[in-house]
């Protein structure tokens, strides 16, 4: 694998203040150096993160508190981060609290990478920060006793000198305060860490179970009115003219709003803005062709025959192979749009007056977002202050700006300070939708070998991004090639858990089950001898690790009890490798009552160090169920432009019952931590397939699995043998 | 507009808004209880669970006029220290991803187990189906249904 270590200039990121109200205050940056002429601010109530990303507090009774922006998705990242700085920098998890801070200009650094990349990226700057916060704290300490700072050794938020003698952090502020940064300190040795490698519950915990008002849908202010949209009913219709006198003649309706081709509803409460929305009589024209599924289906099948594609990965003569194949397998893979339905819909507060635009909500790309609204409003970027919630989920969703940026033009136009609110049915049918898309998997044998390979990928509105091409099998095969084509659409397509290969995965490793059917062979020890061949490699591109696939794949096998279950039990195998991750699945299948049931499935996963075993459990377990859910049920389709399912009652998600259990088994090792709220995802849907391809006879190539039920027949035991 | 004189977590409180709105918008934009949570609006999810004369009901499509002189208690009023054993289990197990559901589960998980202290693992699956948890955390609110039980008795 190629070295994935981020480097950052580890001077010049931190910079100390000594508190108006005592305690010491440090700002540090995560990935840039601050500016020459930050400082870190004297009084809490001015803390931006203009200059800095992050602050940590010292007070004189020595309680740490971490102030950031960053918000919480779901990924548990908001507990694992202050858990680094807080294990470099020597004080009792318990010591230390987490507040999240606004973020207040888009002058913001850099915001922390979403998602799985979080943990990576924070790493080594995180602990970092930790430890030159407590080299200072332990120099001034070795100041006021005259000793080498070297001789004092930390605890607990204790500095114990060689006599003995202690000092709490708490005592040594004021003149840490005052002493320069260290430049060199170094790191814990990973066996040393007390903190990193224990459970830490959420650090939101006691707000999530009293109800306290967290997330976006829960922000209020004086003033506010509440907005409801109605937007095209439709991919590709435009408002002609509407009709909302019947709207404005309800009681709590204070305005209506016309703007980008939709309509808002400004009322005192939601439910009035929800019921006058529905009254708008609206007329809509068709601006351009409107799309069905089937139109899709037709065009990515055509690009999946077509001769030529962009070539995104070619080792070998891939045309050769083939020619010269005794035999070739050819399967056709094909994954529905899919919405990410986050359980709190999307909202956003927005209060654009004439000398700011006051933004609060969730989302993951505020610099993003904040510049756009700016830029769309002809407002000075430093005018926008945005603070971001705790989200109702992520999943991709909201990396995706346009609920905010909604919400800014209609308090613009309204003038008034609003908050968007959208019902389920357009959270559903105002999608960012995972794209639809198809894969064709060729492979040629000769002698009883696998010879070539060829993945052809096609996608609405775009293809899997760069790095995807080099995971496994590229490496294992000689000839082997991946190239890809993409429909643009109309529909509004975007990254959805784990893009790409939240389907990729399944396409793949349900073909390498049939192959090893087809070849005869162990399916796991297929994947054994394919990885091999990658061991040593000199392509620097190869993404994955040979011999940490290779574990996770044996450690699964052990574990799952693969091949040795009772004869009720039927297992499928599945192993991937994204997100710096490497993850192998089995799943079990058992037939209840004339039906198939997933009962357990068994993950193992190897992303390096766990920092936080409680969350890394609840992320993966989480990544297996819900990728056995959408497997299973997730079907979003398009007749002439309008989305098949508008809510819960017609679009069906995993529920408790369908929820297998999900034994998890993490790699010990200390490698750098890589990601965990994705990776466990893509396996699972394959692991299902394969398990049922034994208990049905069927083998699933299109997801969801209950799209037809015969499919899921269970077929009578003497066929199976 | 129609006045409403309701029983919220033991206290009587008067709103005024039409008839056919849903106690969720009731709570969370009249009375400020935003803890229970809009998921689906049509039953379907189970985010807004709130107990209705201790039985869990769904606010979204329970109207404000039928709840005359029945008593709500919403996740704000569970507990006045967050430390019914529901809660305490949520904890301990640490059941939360992004946490939204998590009301409507622990609003759901109380009511069934006032009812069934010591219920199978196929009893916490019923009475747990009809609460969509999206980040999936459904082997953890299994585990914290089951350790509530054990505190409850
Ligand atoms: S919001 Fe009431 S059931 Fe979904
Ligand atoms: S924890 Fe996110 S929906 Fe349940």
């Amino acid at each position: 694998m190629s070295d994935k270590k981020i480097t950052f200039s580890r001077r010049n990121f931190i910079r100390t203040s000594s508190l108006a109200s005592g305690g010491l205050l440090i700002g540090f940056n995560l990935f840039n150096s601050c500016k020459p002429n930050a400082k870190a601010p004297v009084d809490l109530a001015d803390l931006d993160y203009k200059d800095f990303n992050a602050y940590i507090k010292i007070a004189e009774n020595g309680a740490v508190t971490l102030f950031s922006p960053n918000p919480e998705i779901g990924q548990g990242v908001k507990t694992a981060m202050p858990m680094l700085i807080a294990e470099e920098l020597d004080v009792a998890w318990s010591n230390v609290n987490v507040v999240q801070g606004d973020l207040d200009t888009v002058n913001y650094q850099r915001q922390v990478a979403g998602g799985s990349q979080s943990i990576r990226l924070g790493w080594e700057p995180l602990r970092q920060t930790g430890a030159t916060a407590r080299q200072m704290l332990v120099n001034a300490a070795a100041a006021r006793w005259g000793v080498d700072p070297s001789s004092c050794t930390t605890k607990n938020g204790v500095i114990t000198n060689a006599n003995g003698d202690t000092l709490g952090y708490g005592e040594v502020v004021t003149e840490a305060a005052a002493l320069d940064v260290p430049e060199n300190v170094s790191l814990k040795h990973p066996k040393d860490f007390t903190i990193i490698g224990t459970d830490a519950v959420n650090v939101d915990i006691d707000k999530i179970i009293t109800g306290k008002p967290l997330y976006g849908i829960d922000y209020k202010a004086d003033g506010m009115l509440y907005a409801a949209v109605v937007r095209s009913p439709a991919f590709g219709k435009k408002l002609v003219s509407f009709d909302a006198s019947e709207a404005k003649a309800s009681g709590n309706v204070i305005d209506i709003i016309e703007f980008d081709n939709k309509i808002a509803v400004l009322a005192k409460d939601t439910w009035s803005a929800f019921k006058a929305k529905k009254t708008i009589k609206a007329e809509w024209s068709i601006d351009t062709p409107l799309e069905s599924t089937e139109d899709h289906d037709k065009i990515l099948k055509k690009l999946l025959q077509d001769k030529e594609a962009k070539v995104l990965r070619e080792d070998g003569n891939v045309d050769k192979a083939f020619a010269e194949a005794d035999k070739i397998l050819e399967r056709i893979y094909e994954a529905p749009f899919l919405p990410h339905n986050c359980m709190e819909p999307m909202n956003f507060y927005a209060n654009v007056t004439a000398d700011k635009i006051h933004l609060v909500g969730p989302i993951q790309t505020p610099q993003r977002t904040a510049t756009t609204i700016a830029s769309n409003l002809g407002r000075k970027p430093d005018e926008v202050h945005l603070e971001m919630t705790r989200m109702g989920g992520g999943f991709g969703r909201r990396l995706y700006g346009d609920f905010a940026i909604e919400a800014a033009t209609i308090s613009n136009l309204a003038k008034k300070p609003i908050k968007v609110v959208y019902s389920r049915e357009d959270d559903m049918t105002a999608g960012i939708y995972r794209p639809a898309s198809k894969y064709k998997i060729k492979a040629a044998i000769k002698n009883g070998k696998i010879t070539g390979y060829h993945l052809r990928e096609a996608a609405v509105n775009g293809n899997m991004y760069g790095l995807i091409p080099n995971f496994f099998p590229a490496g294992a095969i000689e000839n082997y090639k991946v190239d890809a084509a993409n429909y643009q659409s109309k529909v509004t397509t975007g990254a959805w858990r784990a893009p790409y290969t939240n389907f990729l995965a399944f396409a793949e490793q349900s073909f390498f089950d049939e192959l090893a059917d087809e070849l005869n062979v162990d399916r796991v020890q297929m994947r054994l001898d394919l990885l091999q061949k990658v061991k040593g490699t000199t392509d620097e591109k190869i993404e994955y690790s040979p011999e940490r696939l290779e574990n996770v794949i044996k450690l699964a096998v052990d574990k799952s009890n693969w091949g040795k279950t009772t004869a009720n039990i039927y297992q499928g195998f599945s192993a991937y490798y994204c997100h710096n991750s490497h993850v192998a699945e089995v799943a079990d299948v058992e037939v209840v009552n004339g039906q198939p049931v997933v009962k357990k499935v068994t993950c193992v996963i190897d992303c390096g160090i766990v920092v936080n075993p409680i969350g890394a459990e609840n992320q993966a377990q989480g990544g297996v169920v819900d990728g056995i859910g959408h497997a299973m049920y997730g079907d979003f389709a398009f007749n002439k432009g309008v989305p098949s399912s508008k809510n819960f009652d017609t679009y069906r998600l995993i529920r408790m019952k369908e929820a297998p259990v999900v034994e998890t088994h993490f790699v010990q090792n200390t490698l750098a931590p890589t990601g965990l709220g994705e990776p466990t995802l893509p396996p699972a849907g394959a692991a299902v397939a394969n398990a049922l391809k034994a208990v049905t006879g069927h083998r699933f190539t299109q997801q969801p699995f209950t799209k037809n039920p015969e499919h899921l027949k269970v077929q009578k035991k003497e066929i199976i043998g | 507009m129609p006045t409403y004189s309701i029983k919220i977590n033991g206290k009587q409180q008067t709103v005024n808004v039409s008839e056919d709105t849903p106690l969720l918008w009731v709570l969370r934009d009249q009375l400020n209880l935003v803890g229970t949570k809009f998921g689906c609006g049509i039953g379907q999810c189970g985010a807004c669970t709130v107990h209705i004369n201790g039985t869990a009901m769904r606010s979204c499509s329970t109207p404000i006029s039928v709840i005359a002189d029945k008593e709500v208690t919403t996740i704000e009023g569970l507990s006045t220290d967050g430390l019914h054993p529901v809660q305490e289990a949520w904890k301990e197990v640490d059941v939360p991803q992004c946490g939204y559901c998590q009301a409507g589960q622990i609003m759901t998980a109380s009511a069934f187990l006032a009812k069934n202290s010591s219920p199978s693992s196929e009893e916490i699956k019923n009475a747990m189906h009809g609460n969509i948890c999206r980040c999936a955390a459904y082997n953890r609110i299994h585990k914290a249904v089951e350790v509530a039980a054990t505190k409850l008795v």
